[in-house]
């Protein structure tokens, strides 16, 4: 009775001390992971204890082959736990950077004081000028302020996938708009004629929408525009369509502006021209840099799909952990005579322990790396588009990056390790008389 | 039936096992359990309420105001029984990260949604009421408003005329869904059109969309023609689909739920079958000279079969059930813990019965190698161990 008690308690000790060690492990930065395993390298090849271990290790390995479908449910486990949390990581990262990158620190954007997004401000044509006069904002060649008065409004286009209309974001720009945001480069085409009813479409938009080919006449707000030009941006405004803000102010009938984006004189200059906007007061308006407007839009849906990714994950690792539990006790079990020959011919616990969890994260890592390797060559680069702040299409990559796989290997190991801590305590617990009798 | 002990015996016979797999078969339904009430969550056409429902936007875009003149001519079409309009307000109470609907109608919305239920004194209050508000219940529990309170929310697209944003309503009545998969309507609020059309700074005149009950809903298509008629070659051409059609194309722009949750439940699902696949063939592995000794006392090799199928289904059945269950208690408080992003309805009965049939069914697919090498076997040589 006492053994038993002692067992549970040791049990609920590893438990603990386990957890303990996967939080950690879970925040670990990845250059500790050579330092351990240098560590490991030299406690098995220098020590007595090391040496034992060693070598039990390798004759666990050496029968893998024979419990292949066993070892297989481990290693496919986990890689499917490691797949889908990649996955849906760097979906949720893709959408957040491709926000992100549309923005810049030493780029403001004004909207009217209490809008949150470009498509519920306004600004009129005296705010717009005034807010373009006001010190702050760099100048071009010409002593121009570069400053762009911009209007978004949404219409509607078929989408290739699916045939049937879906947002799209139709911005007029002014005509520094090419300054303010240098990142664009024309690809095909050329740029829209001010004052004429032309349109450059982004490439996100290309791809999502059909009939935005460079030559090709669209319908919007039942007149005819024309594709000159595609552009590509690497970032949300890749969704978009361009077109000169004049000609779609006139179609869509409106008498302002929605916001003025404005590239200043440099990184620090952001508080003196907030400043300088808050203390006329002909002016209602709110300013921030495009890097924090742009951040605060992606934030809730980011946010999201990481939610849902951890939990996802975190459900579907405790299901693959119980099967690699059930896994080794298995292999522990077939091998309680040869474990306990050993442990009677004089080789101490702690081998045996570090041999079965070796094993099994040797395991564990097999299908990190297939789960990791899956996710990055199915998903990496891949593209979708959802319904971004704006009530229009954003279209986004999913970003398989180095320190999601690292992730996703993390959490393969831990698995392993926690799959694999039970059994092996079992086994250098095994009486040995006991083990040697079974038969 | 009687054999309900001898199969049970045999699942229990390593306990430890059986508890593990039993948990991971948890896990995966668990998931497959929440799954499952996010795409209900998105799945429009289970909601079949609102098919004499049609809503009557901008053919151009959904931010495109329409004129409030069009109200009497489509009222005055044939085939049109009640007509309301709307305009979206877009504020914000508190905290913009709190998002809700809100939006300006007139009381006779309620009308037009006989599954959102107002008390009748609540709802006369409304129509006397030039400022007043009314909200769902969900919503009313979230910002703990109760009738009689003054609620401020903060324009993003309105100014008032003298440019503030500040709007403050009088709440007069909080009001519920009938049916409660149908919660996420709860997270409304609903204000007086005429109080805000009269007090916004611009836009006068104009409404966000218009919503049409028709009388007969096998002519829906003639009466959204007839509307769309109506502003034919003007500047604000319409566009009149079902409410369902118009919440299906809204949803489709958002993501492919069914994709992605179908592809998650798709690899959950290959995974279970390698785990309680491989645990099942331990078992029968194991217990080779029992069945033995069984076959010689006189069980059929279809009773062998049936013992070992029965074990891997009632395997599945009770990881199974105790996953969907832990998904039932779980998915209000998820839903509350996302701060009312999303409210994911509760687990409806279709989940229950398509979680049972899948259980069943791994449990026959994952029991069907080890049943038949159980059948097959020779008394002989599985007695001799051979």
């Amino acid at each position: 009775m006492t053994a038993r008690r002692w067992d549970l308690l040791v049990g609920a000790g590893c438990g603990l001390a386990a957890l303990a060690g996967i939080g950690a492990w879970i925040a670990m930065p990845w250059f500790v992971l050579p330092l351990l395993v240098v560590l490991l390298a030299a406690w098995l090849g220098l020590t007595r204890r090391g040496r034992q271990a060693w070598s039990v290790t390798l004759v666990g390995v050496s029968t893998m082959p024979q419990r292949l479908a066993a070892a297989s449910v481990v290693v496919i486990g986990i890689a499917g736990v490691v797949g889908v949390l990649v996955a849906l990581l760097a979906m949720g990262d893709g959408f957040e950077a491709t926000l992100v990158e549309t923005g810049s620190d030493d780029v403001a954007i004004v909207l009217r004081a209490g809008a949150n997004a470009e498509l519920s401000s306004g600004l009129d044509r005296p705010s717009a000028a005034l807010i373009a006069r006001t010190p702050g904002i760099l100048r071009d060649g010409d002593g121009r302020p570069i400053a762009s008065p911009e209007l978004v409004v949404i219409a509607n286009l078929p989408k290739k996938s699916t045939g049937t209309d879906a947002n799209v974001e139709l911005r007029g720009v002014g005509a520094e708009a090419w300054a303010v945001r240098p990142d664009v480069r024309i690809v095909e085409g050329r740029r829209f004629e001010p004052g004429l009813r032309e349109l450059v479409v982004g490439s996100g938009a290309h791809t999502q929408f059909a009939g935005l080919d460079v030559g090709q006449t669209i319908e919007l707000n039942n007149q005819s525009w024309t594709v000159v030009g595609r552009f590509e941006a690497g970032d949300a405004h890749d969704s978009e369509i361009w077109g000169d803000a004049e000609s779609v102010s006139s179609a869509y009938r409106r008498t302002g502006y929605q916001s003025i984006t404005a590239r200043l004189v440099g990184r620090d200059a952001m508080d003196g021209f907030a400043a300088a906007l808050a203390s006329d007061p002909r002016l209602k308006v709110d300013v921030q840099t495009t890097r924090a407007y742009y951040g605060a839009q992606s934030e809730s849906l980011a946010k999201l799909i990481r939610v849902l990714g951890f939990t996802v994950g975190v459900i579907m690792a405790i299901g693959a952990m119980f099967g690699a539990l059930n896994t080794m006790y298995a292999a522990v079990a077939a091998r309680t005579r040869e474990i306990a020959t050993l442990r009677a011919i004089g080789f101490a616990g702690l081998p045996v322990v570090v041999s079965v969890l070796l094993e099994t994260m040797l395991l564990a890592l097999a299908g990190g790396v297939l789960g990791a390797a899956g996710a990055w060559s199915i998903f990496h680069g891949y593209t979708v588009s959802t319904l971004g702040a704006s009530f229009s299409q954003v279209v986004f990559q999913f970003q398989v990056s180095p320190a999601l796989l690292w992730n996703g290997l993390k959490w393969a190991l831990a698995i392993g390790f926690l799959g694999g801590l039970f059994p092996a305590v079992r086994a250098a617990r095994l009486p040995v008389a006991a083990a040697l009798r079974e038969l | 039936v009687k054999y309900l002990p001898l199969v049970w015996a045999a699942l229990f016979r390593r306990r430890t096992r059986t508890v593990l797999t039993i948990l991971s078969v948890l896990a995966a339904f668990l998931l497959f359990g929440m799954l499952e009430a996010v795409r209900a969550a998105f799945d429009v056409s289970a909601t079949a309420a609102g098919v004499d429902r049609l809503v009557t936007a901008s053919r151009f875009s959904i931010i495109q105001p329409l004129p409030k003149s069009l109200l009497p001519r489509i009222r005055a079409l044939p085939g049109v029984r009640q007509v309301t309009y709307a305009s979206w307000f877009g504020g914000i109470y508190q905290d913009p990260k709190k998002f809700f609907a809100n939006f300006a109608s007139e009381p006779a919305f309620f009308d037009m949604y006989p599954e959102l239920e107002l008390p009748a004194a609540q709802r006369r209050a409304f129509e006397t009421t030039r400022t007043g508000a009314v909200v769902g219940r969900d919503l009313a529990e979230q910002f703990g408003w109760k009738v009689g309170d003054k609620i401020p929310i903060q324009a993003t697209i309105f100014p008032k005329k003298d440019g503030s944003n500040a709007w403050t309503f009088d709440l007069v009545g909080i009001f519920r869904a009938r049916n409660p998969r149908q919660r996420g309507q709860e997270r409304q609020l609903l204000f007086r059109w005429d109080f805000f059309d009269e007090a916004r700074q611009f836009g006068h005149g104009n409404v966000g969309w218009y919503i049409v009950r028709v009388a007969d809903p096998d002519a829906a298509d003639r009466v959204a023609a007839a509307v769309d008629r109506l502003s034919a070659n003007s500047d604000h051409e319409t566009k009149t689909q079902t409410e369902q059609a118009f919440n299906l194309a809204f949803v489709k722009q958002v993501a492919d739920i069914g994709l992605i949750v179908g592809s998650i439940m798709g690899a959950v699902f290959f995974t279970l079958l390698l785990v309680t696949g491989n645990t099942m063939a331990q078992a029968v592995r194991e217990r080779v000279p029992e069945l033995a000794v069984m076959k010689t006392i006189g069980f059929s090799n279809r009773a062998v079969l049936a013992l070992v199928l029965c074990e891997s289904v009632l395997l599945l059945l009770i990881g199974g059930l105790l996953g969907l269950a832990a998904a039932a208690v779980l998915l209000p408080n998820l839903s509350n813990a996302a701060g009312g992003f999303f409210t994911l309805p509760p687990l409806p009965a279709r989940t229950w019965l398509v979680g049972a049939g899948l259980m069943v069914l791994i449990g026959l697919v994952v029991g069907a190698l080890p049943a038949r090498r159980a059948m097959r076997l020779r008394i002989v040589d599985a007695l001799a161990g051979r």
